[in-house]
């Protein structure tokens, strides 16, 4: 079993939509831990050394977070400058994370279309991930397609977004249970909606 | 009515108002002006003064024992043992070179060598009083130069009992014969082995009762919490050792310098300092107008060039020992300038020296008196001296950058933060900067706090913040920041007052109690003002939210939006009170409801309202009216 942390950050988080209904969906898992950064430290003072050894405790790194300004909120920013340390993440000595996989779950107010060439936002979630992208590669981990969910706003009850919810629960328990083919999903578009194509053959029990 | 005691003390004190700020605005500095004022209120110019002035001049002298009391407050034992060197070395070549060059001197004029010698012994002595006032009053105390003169002085100030116990031994008058005589005391009849062990267990009883004694005494007294008993205890102290000194025939400046260096390392130096400092200055300015007061011109009339020979033969001889024993103490071109110029003259020592030269008939009346006019005028020319150094002497000699000889500065108040107060709120400050590694000066008035904190091996000094010459010596004269955090409202508020209008450049952040104690201290022009309970209910107050199921940091951000509104509000209430009663109220009222406004979800400008502004229709709404992009992708 892997051990799975979900790296929380939502700012207004009795506002959100999607991602209160997200993580609802999987604080109940073992092996998952979630750490809610913005009730942590409300004022952007990080615990670094904590935030670190939660890392090292866990095989799966996800960032689940709105895509604000096709980015995270800016928490998820001081957190990356803080814990991501020269010499403990990367660079000489650096290799604490060396070998772990790393996933953004992301929810977005445009619809799918829109974060496409050609779309308003011309490029794709995944596209616009590319620093995430090179971040995870610095330090040595596996970086998967995101896992995005689009036209968040339009979401107003449960039953809405009842298919994102049981793909995201699986999405989380196969990270767990080892069971995603890893090469697969770093090469998908969205793992939301390709999830199918990137299991591997269920356990069986 | 001129003999009159009020009288005196008015003529006095009178000749010190008016001459001694007129000599400090001319740069002639304040012992020349004393002198001055001495000379115009003296027997031979204006005449309010007469014969008494010799007996006001031997009470005056006990400004001092107080200055070198107060000067050994400011030298910790360890620092007396690192001018070990310059006050027995220096300090004893100077005695002895000076002696022998004055003596040979005098010799040569046709002086037999027994009263040569005593005079060169006498001449030999600088005037300690003129010389640390003006060192003090000019900021060269601390330089190098002025370290040294220091250490001759107290070597001088040693040298003077062998001096005394060597002048019945140079006279024809019988051993016997000694009666008292200001510093010395009889000690006839007393063998010499005997004294020694006197003089021993006198310096010994000194430096010990400074801290078995005085630090408990003081520390029951601070906790009665009466400033003139502090002020009478400090002076008893004082006066009490100058008394045990002159018992077993030691100087009693000497004596108090001893107490004061054992004192040093105390939590109420400061406090004993600025109980003395203001006797110190009014007798030290006594002594200088006596002095002044004493110069017989009828004598000088007499035999003007004569004495004139004495004065500047004398302080040329002494200029040229100082500054051959600077150079072979190698201090710098400066420093041995500043040594041989500011000790050049001779000392009050030498008005006691020379009437027991006369008693012991060592030499005659006749013979002592033009001396003893000499020396007067030689310590009214020491201020000139200073000047003539400090505009002509030493710009020559200084290497290029450095505009004063101080390199070496003893000083251990040069901490860039003075806080005062260090109860729980001035100890929060305290603390942070502390672990930041900044040096801090605190000064409290609660005795035990003071204990407490000294105990955690904190500096503490006991003393009372809303004097400034307290603060001025535990350095606000060069700090960077006064933290004002003393809890009593009124007390803080003319501590403030006295700062702002004393040591305008030092920015201020303090402690309010309330409101009014707010507006008060931000009226005065303090920009930096802290409730003293905001902060704590503010937290207290985003807990609250947050146990009623607020997120943390929506908690937050309410309550710095609010925050923000109240200290905007604060300012606006403050141009208010006290003017404007009713203008008061219907602004706090409305202050209520512009807070309620501003916290609920509808305005506008609160920050989780644009969650709907974003990445929505809206936005696309934005990009069709944008001539550069036609092409939208709707679903």
């Amino acid at each position: 079993m892997r051990r799975v942390l979900i790296l929380f950050a939502h700012p207004v988080l009795e506002r959100s939509r999607v991602n209160r209904r997200l993580m609802e969906a999987v604080n109940d898992l073992d092996g998952v831990t979630i750490q809610d950064l913005y009730e942590a430290y409300p004022t952007l003072s990080i615990d670094v050394a904590r935030e670190q050894q939660l890392l090292v405790e866990h095989d799966v790194i996800v960032f689940q977070h709105p895509f604000y300004w096709y980015s995270c909120p800016a928490i998820l920013k001081e957190w990356q400058d803080l814990v991501l340390e020269h010499g403990w993440a990367y660079g000489k000595g650096g290799t604490q994370l060396r070998g772990k996989t790393t996933l953004n779950a992301v929810t977005t107010g445009g619809p799918e279309v829109a974060y496409q060439k050609g779309g308003y936002n011309r490029f794709t979630v995944r596209e616009l991930l590319t620093p995430w992208d090179q971040t995870a590669h610095l330090c040595g981990m596996k970086f998967l397609a995101p896992f995005a969910v689009h036209s968040a706003l339009k979401i107003s009850s449960d039953a809405d977004i009842a298919t994102a919810r049981i793909a995201y629960r699986t999405l989380i328990e196969a990270l767990r249970d080892d069971r995603i083919d890893l090469d697969r999903a770093a090469a998908a578009e969205n793992l939301a909606s390709e999830l199918e194509h990137v299991l591997g053959p269920r356990e069986v029990a | 009515m001129t003999d009159s005691v009020l009288f005196q003390a008015f003529v006095y004190l009178a000749a010190a108002v008016i001459f001694v700020p007129i000599a400090k605005r001319l740069g002639l500095g304040a012992v020349l002006g004393y002198l001055i004022a001495g000379v115009i209120v003296g027997p031979y110019v204006a005449g309010f003064v007469g014969t008494e002035g010799h007996h006001v001049m031997h009470f005056a002298e006990f400004g001092v024992v107080m200055m070198l009391f107060i000067v050994g407050l400011e030298l910790r034992p360890a620092l007396l043992w690192e001018l070990r060197k310059p006050i027995l070395g220096l300090g004893g070549m100077q005695v002895a070179l000076t002696a022998v060059l004055v003596g040979g001197a005098a010799m040569a004029f046709g002086v037999g060598w027994k009263p040569a010698l005593a005079v060169g012994l006498t001449f030999a002595c600088s005037s300690t009083a003129i010389v640390l006032s003006t060192l003090a009053e000019r900021g060269l105390l601390k330089t190098s130069g002025g370290q040294s003169a220091f250490s001759v002085l107290l070597m001088q100030d040693i040298a003077v009992i062998p001096t005394l116990a060597l002048f019945p031994v140079l006279g024809i008058a019988a051993a016997t014969q000694i009666t008292e005589i200001t510093d010395v005391t009889s000690e006839a009849g007393r063998p010499a082995w005997l004294s020694g062990l006197f003089v021993l267990g006198a310096v010994v009883a000194v430096i010990a009762s400074g801290r078995l004694v005085v630090r408990p005494l003081f520390r029951f007294l601070a906790g009665a919490r009466l400033r003139e008993s502090f002020t009478a205890a400090a002076l008893m102290i004082v006066i009490g050792i100058a008394l045990l000194m002159q018992s077993v025939g030691l100087s009693p400046a000497l004596g108090t310098f001893l107490a004061g260096v054992a004192l040093a390392d105390s939590e109420y130096r400061h406090e004993l300092e600025t109980d003395i400092d203001p006797f110190k200055g009014l007798l030290l300015g006594l002594f200088f107008i006596s002095v002044g007061a004493q110069i017989d011109f009828g004598l000088i009339a007499g035999d003007p060039l004569g004495i004139a020979g004495i004065v500047l033969g004398t302080m040329t001889l002494k200029l040229i020992a100082l500054y051959v024993l600077g150079r072979i103490f190698k201090l710098d071109r400066p420093s041995r300038w500043l040594l041989a110029f500011s000790l050049a003259q001779i000392g009050e020592f030498a008005f006691v020296l020379l009437s027991f030269g006369v008693q012991q008939r060592v030499f005659s009346e006749a013979f002592a008196s033009p001396l003893v006019a000499a020396v007067a005028i030689s310590m009214v020319l020491t201020p000139p001296m200073f000047i003539i150094l400090e505009r002509y002497v030493l710009p020559r000699v200084t290497e290029k950058g450095e505009q004063r000889p101080h390199d070496k500065v003893h000083d251990d108040h040069d901490a860039p933060v003075v806080i005062a107060g260090y109860g729980r709120f001035g100890q929060m400050v305290g603390r942070i900067l502390r672990a930041n590694k900044i040096p801090v000066t605190i000064l409290d008035l609660d005795p035990e706090m003071v204990d407490i904190v000294t105990r955690l091996g904190i500096k503490v000094y006991y003393g009372d913040a809303s004097r400034m010459d307290l603060l001025e010596a535990a350095g606000m004269g060069h700090a960077r920041l006064f933290v004002l955090a003393v809890d009593d409202k009124e007390q803080a508020t003319a501590i403030a007052e006295n700062v702002r209008h004393h040591f305008p450049k030092v920015p201020i952040i303090a402690r309010a109690r309330d409101r009014q104690h707010y507006w008060d201290l931000r009226r005065l022009g303090i920009k930096k003002v802290f409730r003293e309970t905001f902060s704590s209910a503010y937290e207290s107050a985003i807990e609250a939210l947050i146990q009623l199921g607020y997120r943390a940091n929506t908690a937050h951000r309410l309550a710095r939006r609010w925050r923000d509104h109240e200290e905007k509000v604060l300012e606006e209430l403050g141009e208010l009170w006290g003017k404007d009663r009713d203008g008061y109220v219907s602004r706090v009222k409305a202050g209520f409801d512009e807070a309620e406004r501003l916290m609920r979800d509808e305005d506008p400008t609160v920050y989780e309202d644009r969650d709907g502004s974003w990445d929505n229709e809206s936005l696309r709404a934005d990009r069709q009216v944008d001539a550069q992009s036609t092409e939208t992708t709707t679903s």
